[in-house]
């Protein structure tokens, strides 16, 4: 491991950059590029478009420049580190880039790089009503703080990026503040981060308290020596903070509240990459530094995946204001994520590091995906609510006519969240079925069994997506417009299609391509794992993706897709015979013998989903309450009222109990605190000579 | 190469031959037991032929999403077909795409015929979509753990491993978890090929259709492609049903005689898996929408208890 530790006195500093490893120098360049937009963008506050430019143009070159760092770091063999002290004890500037680092800031790179560009044109609409100076400085600050939470090596470099990277959030998600809405998912926001801060920073104590020093690399040898109650208190503690920041249920309640409420662009950076975070955390703590956690632990993270993929779909389902649906699906994919990191958790403990290997592969692959589609398709929405303010469903459709870029590319994302091939959705969940079927193989007793349940469940949440992308795609951009505000929609501004185009083209190249790009993920598995993994999945000259087994399952998303183009062509050649003679007739559509069909005869997306409500009523408890308006007879209605609502079971369950006695609790405390000097003073002294007493004690 | 192009050709042809007649078995067989005569078996080819003649009327309303639909639907079903073992162990893509890209390949047709049922603006398609992508996703966890059974047994989802493990021990389909997974995969056959009980493919009831509403506004050749997709995703399903549990005739080479051995069987299993179809579809009355879970609930049973009689035996 190569260490560069910089000598504090500032004198040599030019002649160390000099002397700089080329990843490092890059990475520092690409710091610098966010530090810059942060401070530019803020400089220039009296001029709102000076602001714009730098903060886009200062994204889309820090984006670049961390893309070359993250390529330099997955494929170098070693991690890089280097540490400047800080002079503060246990704190350190102390970076380290590995391939899971590489990983992460290549999926953070290929985000920040669309919307980036995409904000170029997104933007401009606050031009003279909102502060993008202020919007460029905090948007900067949670790159920035992203990239040293990816790549922090010091638990305390890594606790304040991630407070930053919070509070940064923060900001964003309430930039409408007058929205009572906003504010409120801000303040559960902001509630929950710090919950999951609080357990880090528990768990860090932990690990700081065994090995005497924050540095990461101190705490790899330690792990040995704690005990099975310490290694049970981490675990819960890390996954708890790392879990309410991914997400997962029942710590999710903040996540559709949030995502949906911020401005598009950054909402895609949320579900994209930040709520990631956790996901890296949870890599980074559990395979890298603790190197393993018990099995029952493993199996934990593969339960509570399977739990948050179900629900998080079947909550998607019943949404029909679009972004909170895409904000459902993040928790979805996540868990789709935990059951391949489960699964790696588990056969790392069972000793089963080429199992494991395929199974943190297809969870890394589906992080990036997810990371990938999640975005491409939340850019999407931000793409219809600027053409027509607003995020209801049923108040929009055909939009597929004035937006077909937009159409065609959120399409593209949607086929790729359902998993479908050829696209990248399939590759990773493909990838997650085979490792899930590998462990009922590899592990004894009667857990054996959850593995195929899990895959089952996997089938389940597939298919319900497919159903909720089939909603979200038609009602939204198919059929007849349902209001005025989607009949006077247009094409969203040039950048904005660019950025949601390359994100496009990195759906299909990721799919049709996974081969090519699986191989990369070699030094990961190595680094975490000792064993290179990623090139046994592929065979054939580069065209097969195989599970890793041999005369195990293969699969070819490039021949699929190549036989559904030449398999185009004898259909084509079929319609052609009927079409050459008649041709194609454009008529209305049939109305039922009704004056014409308008949108009121349209499905709308709560009727799409009212099979799935019905069926799914135990969970959904779903209220509906219908007003019919009459003169003479209740068979002719002036008209109908009709409202429909599920019943937020954790919400109403968990939260809800959980906030009356932090009320009634609090209410207590106030006795004590009458707002009277001398108690406050008496308290002080009570609390110093117990201090005293303790510190004599020991 | 050519040999595997030439493969795909000839089961391609067999596929969209086959297809076609087998609905017409079924439908002159569920007449003749209805004491009807009904129509010629070949009639599901003549309706596809003279649908493919005939000139088109496209809905006003419907965008570039309702004319890819059709070319999906028959893309996907046939590319399918060619990965699933027919008449030899050795299906021509077998390599390309195992019994998951099966699956989803067929839900990618799926997902863009509701696309283009939804397309239209007409509630019809819209009911018959939201119907289609409803009963689809509860139908998925019965048959994956079907699936996965026999998988798990095989040590592959390739489906050519799969049949050859079949072959290698032709009396397994007696041991518990084969017949469970075998019951819960029809199920799943039926539902998927929208037969009686679950939806009826003779109707064209608003109240009871399911696939019917969502292609009701196709016409022409676009129609013919669906109608003739669907038959060979139909053939597919029970192709896959009758080639993993009773391999018979099944051979590892491609030599005319053991193709043509491999064909007479082919044929006879698929006649009778049509005649447990056509008894199941005559003696049963179609469920209620919301009674289908149920009924996919028993499926997805019956494939745990598969499952865990794998893990007993």
């Amino acid at each position: 491991m190569g260490v560069v530790v910089w000598p504090s006195s500032s004198s040599s500093l030019l002649r160390d950059l000099i002397k700089l490893p080329p990843l490092c120098a890059i990475f520092a360049l690409s710091l610098a590029a966010y530090v810059a937009g942060a401070f530019g963008s803020l400089a220039s506050w009296r001029r709102p478009v000076l602001a714009r430019y730098l903060c886009c143009v200062a994204g889309l070159v820090g984006a670049i420049l961390g893309g070359f760092a993250a390529v330099l770091g997955m494929i170098r063999g070693t991690a890089a580190a280097w540490s400047i002290p800080s002079g503060i004890p246990l704190f350190a500037y102390s970076f380290s880039y590995d391939a899971l680092t590489g990983f992460f800031s290549m999926a953070l790179a290929v985000l920040v790089g669309a919307v980036s560009v995409y904000s170029f044109s997104y933007l401009k609409e606050f031009e003279g009503k909102r502060n993008i100076a202020f919007f460029g400085f905090l948007y900067h600050l949670l790159l920035l703080s992203l990239t040293v939470v990816f790549t922090a090596a010091n638990a305390f470099l890594f606790l304040v990026a991630w407070e930053v990277m919070a509070l940064a959030a923060y900001g964003l998600v309430t930039f409408y503040y007058e929205d009572r809405e906003t504010r409120r998912a801000g303040l559960l926001y902001v509630i929950m981060a710090h919950i999951d801060a609080g357990c880090l920073l528990l768990g860090f104590a932990l690990l700081i308290n065994a090995s005497g020093s924050a540095e990461f690399a101190t705490f790899r040898p330690i792990v040995a020596h704690l005990s099975g109650a310490q290694q049970t208190a981490a675990f819960v503690l890390f996954f708890l903070g790392f879990g309410i920041k991914a997400g997962i249920i029942p710590f999710h309640i903040w996540l559709p509240a949030a995502h949906p409420v911020a401005p598009s662009n950054i909402s895609a950076l949320l579900s994209g990459i930040v709520i990631k975070t956790g996901i890296y955390g949870m890599a980074r703590i559990f395979l890298d530094l603790l190197g393993g956690v018990p099995s029952w632990a493993g199996l934990l993270v593969l339960i509570i995946g399977v739990i948050s993929a179900v629900l998080g779909v079947l909550y998607a389902l019943m949404e029909h204001d679009l972004k909170r649906l895409l904000a459902y699906h993040s928790i979805e994919n996540i868990g789709i994520i935990l059951m391949g990191l489960g699964a790696a958790l588990i056969f790392r403990v069972a000793g089963h590091p080429q199992l494991a290997g395929v199974a943190l592969i297809a969870a890394m692959f589906h992080t990036l995906n997810h990371a990938i589609f999640k975005c491409l398709l939340f850019l999407g929405a931000g793409s219809v609510l600027h053409s027509t303010g607003t995020r209801n469903m049923e108040e929009l459709g055909g939009l597929i006519r004035p937006m077909p870029i937009t159409a065609f590319c959120f399409l593209i994302g949607a086929v790729a969240i359902s998993g479908l091939p050829p696209l990248n959705g399939f590759v990773s969940e493909w990838l997650t079925y085979q490792s899930l079927l590998a462990g009922y193989r590899a592990t004894g007793g009667l857990t054996r069994i959850l593995f195929p349940l899990a895959g089952s469940m996997l089938a389940l949440t597939g298919a319900l997506a497919a159903a909720c992308f089939v909603k979200a795609f038609a009602i939204t951009f198919l059929a007849l417009p349902r209001g005025a505000l989607s009949r006077h929609a247009h094409e969203a501004p040039r950048t904005m299609l660019i950025g949601m185009g390359w994100l496009t083209l990195a759906c299909v190249s990721l799919g049709l391509g996974a081969t090519w790009f699986l191989a990369s993920f070699n030094v990961m598995t190595e680094q975490l794992l000792g064993q290179r993994v990623g090139a046994s999945l592929i065979t054939n000259s580069r065209l097969v993706l195989s599970a890793g087994t041999p005369r195990g399952g293969t699969v070819s998303t490039a021949v699929i897709a190549i036989g559904l183009f030449v398999l185009l062509v004898p259909s084509i050649l079929l319609v052609s015979i009927g079409t050459k003679r008649f041709g194609r007739k454009q008529t209305p559509v049939w109305d039922c013998g009704l004056p014409g069909l308008s949108e009121e005869n349209e499905y709308t997306a709560t009727a799409f989903s009212k099979p799935l409500r019905m069926i799914f009523s135990v969970l959904y408890k779903p209220r509906r309450e219908i007003q019919a308006v009459f003169d003479v007879s209740p068979y002719f209605p002036k008209e109908i009222h009709f409202q429909s609502q599920i019943e937020p079971t954790f919400e109403k369950r968990l939260y809800e109990p959980l906030r009356e006695f932090i009320f009634r609790f609090s209410r207590r405390m106030r006795t004590i605190q009458a707002g009277s000097i001398h108690a406050y003073l008496a308290y002080i002294f009570v609390v110093l000579v117990l201090l005293l007493l303790f510190g004599v004690h020991k | 190469m050519t040999k595997v192009l030439t493969n795909s050709g000839l089961q391609l042809v067999l596929a969209l031959l086959v297809a076609p007649l087998v609905s017409g078995v079924i439908n002159t067989l569920k007449a003749r037991l209805q004491t009807r005569r009904g129509p010629s078996v070949l009639q599901p080819c003549h309706d596809i032929f003279k649908l493919l003649r005939k000139g088109m009327v496209i809905p006003e309303t419907a965008s570039w999403i309702f004319s890819a639909a059709p070319y999906i639907v028959f893309g996907t079903a046939t590319l399918v077909a060619l990965m699933i073992p027919m008449t030899t162990t050795h299906a021509p893509l077998s390599l390309f795409g195992g019994v998951l890209a099966v699956v989803y390949l067929l839900a990618l047709g799926r997902f863009f015929l509701a696309l283009g049922g939804l397309d239209t603006g007409s509630s019809f398609g819209g009911l018959g979509s939201s119907r289609e992508m409803t009963i689809s996703a509860i139908a998925e966890p019965a048959m994956m753990l079907a699936i996965f059974t026999v998988a798990l047994g095989a040590n592959s989802t390739n489906l050519s491993e799969m049949a050859s493990a079949a072959v290698s021990q032709s009396w397994r389909f007696l041991a518990p978890s084969q017949m469970l997974a075998f019951a819960a995969l029809f199920i799943v056959l039926i539902t998927e090929t929208g037969r009686i009980p679950v939806d009826n493919p003779a109707t064209h009831l608003e109240l009871t259709m399911i696939h019917e509403a969502m292609v009701l506004e196709y016409s022409g050749p676009y129609l013919a492609l669906i109608e003739w997709g669907s038959a060979v995703k139909q053939l597919v399903l029970m192709t896959l049903l009758v080639n993993t549990f009773f391999p018979y005739g099944l051979s590892a080479d491609w030599s005319a005689q053991a193709v043509a051995v491999g064909v007479v069987y082919y044929f006879a299993k698929i006649l009778l898996l049509a005649c447990l179809i056509v008894l199941v579809e005559t003696t049963n009355a179609k469920l209620r929408l919301f009674r289908v879970p149920e009924l996919l609930m028993v499926a997805f049973i019956l494939g745990a208890l598969a499952l865990i009689s794998t893990f007993l035996f």
